[in-house]
């Protein structure tokens, strides 16, 4: 008997608005494989996985469920024709036990089951044991560490036996250790004959499991292979490290603050609830100078960067200037110049351009605003055009700009830019990428940078920090990174 | 603490109302008028609390059911005159139509337009009831000719036994299969359908059987008190009553929300010597309990840890 493909997807469209996520996808998965789909932060790959599941709608193309199309269904019904999909966070529910939380996705979708079905309590406790859950299945998942509210998550997905299985960023979160047995888990149920979706950043963390991967770029599939060709593929290699990189480092002793750096982060560590969002991280920014901090999403940057604005209670410490900014608040912090552009650029949607500028500078007397806002038109020369236009209605390129230009009307002496690049075309990269050379050419103005795509990040750093699963793994110029890291990146 | 089992919830509750049934022999008339009256204020509270608990969705309109059911009932005794118990059933008939009209519009729309929608339908049956005099009484309100009993004592007992057997199947539904379903829908509506479960149809189930114990509350509410008025069965500030009876009674509880009525009656009933004040400190007090007490007086009592 031919294997029969378990997930079959073909022409798979979804546009946001203007936007278009995910353009004519297509991936099969038979029965008894693993395939990964990888893409940087902004590929549309979960977006794939939601129109699989039919928690969105596809615009136009197929979804074949063991041969059934469901391309539009309600993803009640996508679920009953044998799909399943294991959430990268999980929302268990916590007045309930955690057999209870497995029994709830083994009950039928029936308003009339209104007593407990014994042989579900014995099923509960097989798949519960089957997962590693034996231990703890008359706890509250309040009180388990976050291993184990995964593990609920992936019972709670196989408990209807799907054919195919989604699961979102598997190893997101977890120790080496965790990573280890998740996996183990992982090729199991894969043994069982399920087809399996891994939806991850790179290729490095599923590359032990997978058969095939597919990598995707602006929800476009670039390339499709096994993980080692993939790895070797050209156009993966050119999204993740870039063509050839450019580097205008200036040496650290060129910095006169050497014996005081502007600001320093020392032995910081953050926890969200179980999970440890940042271990020990220690970098130092001097006045002046642009770092860059790389790393894949979910490394740690923006949690790193929200600490330092404030936004974050945290162990260890951060000093401006030496002085310590714990006990300064958020609004403080900002206000005494370091800056953040969020990466979700949370800007003023229904606010004009200018009127989203002009906030931007309320604190300062008008004839300075006013200075301050010609000079931003002249390094954004588009936003001088947009000015009437409201914020909501931008592209994501100038709606970047627009954030950037709005911090920069305060003044700031420490810039903090959150993924800049997230999501938009390489012309538009151009454009910020010549801001940022001006202003560190003509300004004062220190910047910190956080970034997974490596071209933009190098030719604007002075020193360059990557950032891995919380930890700051490597420290160094940018001339250094592309022979020492470049491959480890992928 | 583990709290308290399920089972053993309901034994303490049937021996707590089995004391309350002989409290006709302790106090006065006035009294049981009292706790009548907040017995239903009960039901009508732990019919909200299984839509906010467990399905998740902020109705800001019981009274839009409520109201339904006992004009219909009243109305329909008004005009014809057949038995009681038949106004009761079509009252409770109409409720649960009425809810089912406004549930499937509102449950398609998400977050606070959810509650928007309960809030306007409460204003527009208002508005009807007023504009609408010749059969509803108007602003005078409606005065029914029927009433159950003259008893104190059989409109209590009635009461008390109605919102126990109420309290039961909610409580126990709540608890059921289905009740973890709806919890689940209210909790995370994508991971419930990515189980596979029709959170809309889920939600729909819930709102009737809110809508039915609703409705039929009020039909019997009027035909204890003998009258039925937009301002004690429909005006918002009955339905802010409700919500506060259930949210100090404890969300998520069914049956805190019996406490959190009994409560407000009492309340209102023991400051009634400051007047106008009393209002004031009764929201208050509600206040306080929802900052300090989210869990509510039943949180308190069975001691179970709400995790945030």
């Amino acid at each position: 008997m031919a294997a029969e493909a378990h997930l079959e997807v073909k022409g798979l469209t979804k546009r946001f608005g203007g936007l278009v996520a995910v353009k004519e996808m297509a991936l099969s998965i038979e029965a008894g494989k693993i395939l990964g789909l990888i893409g940087p932060n902004g590929s549309g790959k979960s977006t794939v996985m939601k129109l699989i599941m039919g928690i969105e709608r596809p615009d136009t193309g197929s979804v074949r469920v063991n041969g059934t199309e469901v391309a539009g269904w309600p993803s009640h019904r996508i679920a009953r024709m044998g799909a399943g999909i294991v959430f990268q966070h999980s929302r268990p529910l916590h007045r309930q036990t955690v057999l209870e939380n497995i029994k709830l996705a083994l009950l039928p979708d029936k308003l009339t089951r209104l007593f407990v079905d014994p042989a579900t309590d014995d099923h509960a406790r097989v798949i519960a044991k089957r997962v590693g859950l034996d231990a703890v299945l008359d706890r509250r998942p309040g009180t388990l560490p976050f291993a184990d509210l995964r593990k609920i998550e992936i019972a709670k997905a196989i408990a209807r036996n799907p054919q195919v299985l989604l699961i979102d960023e598997p190893f997101a979160g977890l120790t080496p250790a965790e990573t280890a047995a998740f996996s183990d888990l992982i090729c199991e149920l894969r043994d069982d004959g399920r087809a399996v979706l891994l939806v991850d950043h790179n290729v490095k963390s599923v590359a032990r499991l997978v058969d095939r991967v597919l990598a995707m770029y602006v929800g476009e599939r670039i390339a499709e292979g096994t993980a080692d060709e993939v790895m070797r593929n050209e156009t993966v290699r050119r999204v993740y490290l870039g063509g050839s990189i450019e580097t205008a480092a200036r040496p650290e002793s060129a910095f006169r603050d050497n014996k005081t750096p502007f600001l320093e982060v020392d032995k910081l560590s953050v926890f969200y609830g179980k999970a440890q969002a940042l271990d020990n991280v220690s970098i130092h920014v001097h006045a002046s100078e642009f770092v860059s901090v790389v790393g894949l999403n979910g490394a740690g940057k923006t949690t790193l960067f929200n600490a330092i604005s404030g936004l974050l209670p945290y162990s260890g410490d951060i000093r401006r200037e030496g002085s310590t900014l714990r006990g300064t608040s958020a609004a403080a912090i900002a206000r005494g110049g370091i800056v953040q552009c969020p990466e979700g650029r949370e800007l003023f949607t229904d606010m004009t351009v200018r009127e989203n500028l002009d906030l931007g500078g309320q604190h300062l007397p008008a004839a300075e605003s006013t200075e301050q806002i010609e000079w931003l038109f002249d390094l954004f020369p588009i936003l001088r055009a947009r000015q009437k236009q409201h914020a909501g209605t931008l592209s994501g390129g100038e709606q970047q700009m627009l954030t950037i230009a709005r911090a920069l009307m305060m003044k700031p002496k420490l810039l903090i830019l959150d993924e800049p690049t997230l999501g938009l075309a390489p012309v538009i990269l151009e454009q910020i990428s010549k801001a940022l050379t001006r202003l560190r050419e003509t300004t004062p103005i220190t910047v910190l940078l956080g970034e997974q795509n490596v071209t933009f990040a190098l030719p604007h750093a002075d020193r360059v920090y990557v950032l891995e699963h919380a930890r700051i793994v490597w420290e160094g110029g940018p001339a250094r990174f592309a022979a020492e890291m470049g491959t480890g990146y992928l | 603490m583990q709290s308290l089992s399920t089972t053993r919830i309901l034994l303490i509750a049937l021996c707590v109302v089995i004391a309350a049934a002989f409290l006709p022999l302790r106090v006065t008339g006035y009294i049981l008028g009292l706790l009548t009256i907040a017995y239903y204020t009960g039901v009508f509270a732990m019919s909200w609390d299984l839509l906010f608990g467990f399905a998740g969705e902020v109705n800001f309109g019981p009274t839009f059911l409520i109201g339904t059911g006992a004009y219909t009932a009243g109305i329909l005794d008004t005009l014809y005159q057949p038995p009681i118990w038949l106004c009761v059933a079509a009252g409770t008939l109409a409720a649960v139509a009425g809810g089912v009209v406004l549930a499937l519009p509102a449950l398609r729309v998400r977050g606070p337009y959810f509650g928007l929608t309960t809030l306007v339908a409460v204003l527009m049956l208002e508005n009807f009831i007023i504009v609408d005099a010749h059969l509803t009484g108007g602003e005078n309100g409606l005065a029914i000719p029927d009433v159950i009993s003259i008893s104190d004592t059989v409109n209590y007992e009635i009461a008390l036994w109605f919102m126990a057997v109420s309290g039961a199947i909610l409580f126990w539904l709540a608890r059921s299969p289905v009740g973890l379903i709806l919890q689940a829908s209210g909790q995370d509506a994508v991971q419930a359908g990515a189980l596979g479960f029709n959170v809309t149809k889920h939600k729909l189930a819930a709102f009737i059987i809110s809508a039915f114990f609703s409705g039929l509350a009020g039909a019997l509410l009027v035909f204890y008190v003998g009258s039925a008025s937009a301002s004690s069965v429909v005006d918002i500030t009955v339905g802010v009553q409700i919500i506060i009876a259930a949210v100090i009674g404890g969300r998520r509880t069914i049956l805190g929300a019996v406490l959190g009525a009994i409560f407000l009656v009492a309340m209102s009933e023991a400051l009634r010597p400051i007047g106008d004040l009393s209002n004031f400190v009764v929201f208050a007090m509600a206040l306080l309990v929802v900052l300090f007490f989210p869990s509510g007086f039943f949180g308190l009592l069975t001691r179970s840890k709400e995790p945030n």
